[in-house]
């Protein structure tokens, strides 16, 4: 309503006006405006992220526990880290094992299931909100159950192991060699979101492509390989760059799993729990801004690696997004 | 596409003209074999891919199936690795709300994503707006570095804001989960935007001409235009506080009234000396908000997850 007013208004007075008249007013910038609509994030930005991250780099080279002042110690808790905390190495050994795994699965199996769901010519959509489920289940929730569906004495997961013949199935959450298995589990387990943003990527592939890939005379392999693939570089680039930033911050299904079935051998210890236990157990603030700083520098090394090569392998159809 | 099933028709007719009425009655014979050949071949296809998405679909179902059915037994049968309760215990769904806290737990936890919620729209919605309807100096500027405070590790500021609301003598209380919120989420202005961009300009330039001000512009016309995109943004802050683990860990454990659904259910065990069914019991029912709110929103969701590339 409003907008046929406007639009109503609009024409006569434009024709007074004149020929001449320039057909749209340039309207003066309202910073005014501007600034109060954009102060919430401004203030955000400010106390929530500049001013703690300068304060932590600061932290990062002092001794603090919270109660007396920082003082400073120069690169102290970067040599204790490299060279006498054997926790850190574990913890980065962990974190670099699950992601050098669970990144490459996690995308292929999103692919995967994505892919199958653009199968069926009907029925897709009950898949689709079953396959996307999980990932709705909350973190501590879905963690807790896997323990439980587990565990080799109580849950039935290897009770159906056995029944198809697996006769002694591991001990999964209970065993060191298997517990980063069965966080890998638990995270294809909730792999809906991932997979949507794959199936719209399917979906986008423009259908004359295949059909002229079939004409060609491809084989279904060959049009996965050199057709569906190709145009899925972008989508397993963005999963690429989301999967390495979010494994070194893996925390709450570590935490809660090894809280359930008492993770003796710190198989389940990755780097941010690492940070979290510095800062917040033994209330080493200064030494966990250290651990957090390396932890930055680490995930902007690997993203940067990841942009170098994308030159190589990723390809856009409507030219680059990060040129 | 259309031109070129055209195109074949075409030749085939023509081929067809030069033959005789024999050959061509051959032909029509073995296209029909070749026809039936390619139904048996579409059904055999489409037995296959159902039966591939009936296994998978088993496959991801299983654990919410088995949380449900574990949730229902007693105590004793809880350990026996059964998959089917007998007797069905429905007071376990009682009993829950008896042997822990849980409805202070879940109110608590409803008033975080609540305030929460609130928080992140109110916030977000008008940094979103005069960064995708209005041409200013430094817009891309700024919006490159929302982008980066999106891919910025959380431990990095962890430490410090944990330190300013220690200071603030606001450990342990709701207050560290709710004030942030109220100071936009990027991840929230970065799906507005996107969406409000998709907006024509013509409508806004329409407006102004007739006097509109800005704020009744944002608030009048783009805001009821965006509404899915709010919708979005408010489902998925939502959820991120239902759903959160790490921020009332550090700001609520030492306060037991203070307790949400994820701190509680995982110190369960530590009270109650593994009670696996009652454990499950309370799973399903942190659950179930989620699921409902999913069944109830799939498409605002799915939307929301492909404008972005990401969930919360």
């Amino acid at each position: 309503m409003q907008l046929t007013k406007a639009m109503a208004s609009l024409s006569p007075r434009k024709r007074g006006e004149g020929a001449l008249a320039p057909a749209r007013k340039k309207l003066k910038v309202p910073y005014i405006f501007i600034f109060l609509c954009m102060s919430p994030w401004l203030f955000g930005i400010l106390f929530f992220t500049a001013y703690p991250m300068i304060t932590s780099f600061y932290q990062s080279f002092t001794k603090f526990n919270l109660i007396d002042s920082p003082e400073w110690v120069g690169l102290d808790n970067f040599h204790r880290m490299f060279f006498e905390d054997s926790d850190f190495w574990l913890a980065l050994k962990n974190t670099v094992w699950i992601s050098a795994i669970s990144i490459p699965l996690r995308i292929t199996f999103a692919m995967f299931t994505a892919w199958v769901l653009t199968k069926p010519k009907r029925g897709s959509s009950i898949y689709r909100t079953i396959f996307f489920l999980p990932s709705m289940v909350p973190t501590v929730a879905a963690s807790m159950v896997f323990t439980y569906i587990f565990n080799p004495a109580y849950g039935p997961i290897n009770r159906g192991l056995e029944a198809i013949g697996i006769d002694e199935p591991p001990f999964w959450f209970m065993d060191p060699k298997w517990s980063k298995w069965g966080l890998i589990l638990l995270g294809l387990w909730g792999i809906g979101d991932t997979m949507i943003i794959y199936l719209a990527g399917l979906l986008d592939v423009p259908k004359s492509l295949y059909e002229a890939a079939s004409l060609e005379g491809a084989s279904p392999w060959q049009s996965f390989r050199y057709v569906t693939l190709p145009m899925m570089t972008p989508v397993i680039f963005f999963s690429f760059v989301t999967g390495v930033i979010g494994s070194f911050q893996y925390f709450t299904q570590a935490y809660v799993a090894s809280g359930q079935v008492n993770d003796y051998s710190h198989a389940m210890y990755f780097y941010a729990t690492h940070i979290y236990y510095t800062a917040f157990r033994a209330y080493e603030m200064g030494y966990a801004s250290a651990l957090a700083w390396v932890l930055l520098v680490i995930t902007l090394i690997c993203t940067l690696i990841i942009l170098k090569t994308q030159k190589r392998w990723v390809h856009y159809p409507n030219g680059s997004l990060f040129k | 596409m259309g031109s070129l099933s055209e195109r074949i028709t075409i030749q085939m007719s023509n081929v067809l003209s030069h033959l005789s009425d024999e050959q061509i009655a051959e032909i029509e014979n073995h296209s029909k074999a070749a026809r039936r050949k390619k139904r048996w071949h579409d059904f055999l296809e489409m037995v296959g891919n159902h039966s591939l998405l009936i296994a998978l679909s088993t496959i991801f179902i299983m654990p919410l199936y088995l949380v449900i059915v574990i949730s229902l037994m007693n105590k004793g049968q809880a350990e026996t690795r059964s998959i089917w309760p007998s007797p069905f215990m429905w007071s376990n769904y009682v009993d829950v709300f008896t042997l822990v806290p849980f409805l202070k737990w879940t109110l608590n936890t409803l008033f975080v994503s609540v305030m929460g919620t609130i928080g992140v729209v109110v916030s977000s919605v008008p940094p979103a707006y005069v960064l995708s309807r209005l041409q200013w100096k430094g817009r891309n500027t700024t919006f490159v570095v929302i982008l980066g405070t999106m891919m910025l590790p959380g431990q990095v500021t962890m430490i410090p804001v944990y330190i300013i609301f220690s200071k603030l003598h606001w450990i342990p209380s709701f207050l560290p989960l709710i004030v942030p919120t109220f100071f936009s989420s990027a991840f929230s202005i970065f799906l507005l935007r996107q969406f409000f961009t998709s907006i024509p300009d013509e409508i806004s330039d329409a407006a102004r001409i007739d006097g509109c001000s800005e704020f009744k512009l944002m608030m009048r016309i783009v805001v009821p235009l965006a509404k899915p995109a709010i919708a979005a943004i408010a489902l998925f802050a939502f959820l991120g506080s239902w759903n959160d683990f790490f921020g009332p860990l550090l700001y609520l454990v030492e306060n037991e009234d203070l307790w949400t659904l994820g701190i509680g259910l995982n110190a369960f065990q530590g009270i109650h000396h593994v009670q696996t069914n009652m454990m499950m019991t309370a799973s399903a029912l942190f659950m179930a908000p989620v699921i409902v709110i999913f069944f109830f929103s799939q498409k605002v969701f799915i939307e929301g997850v492909t404008l972005t590339g990401v969930k919360g």
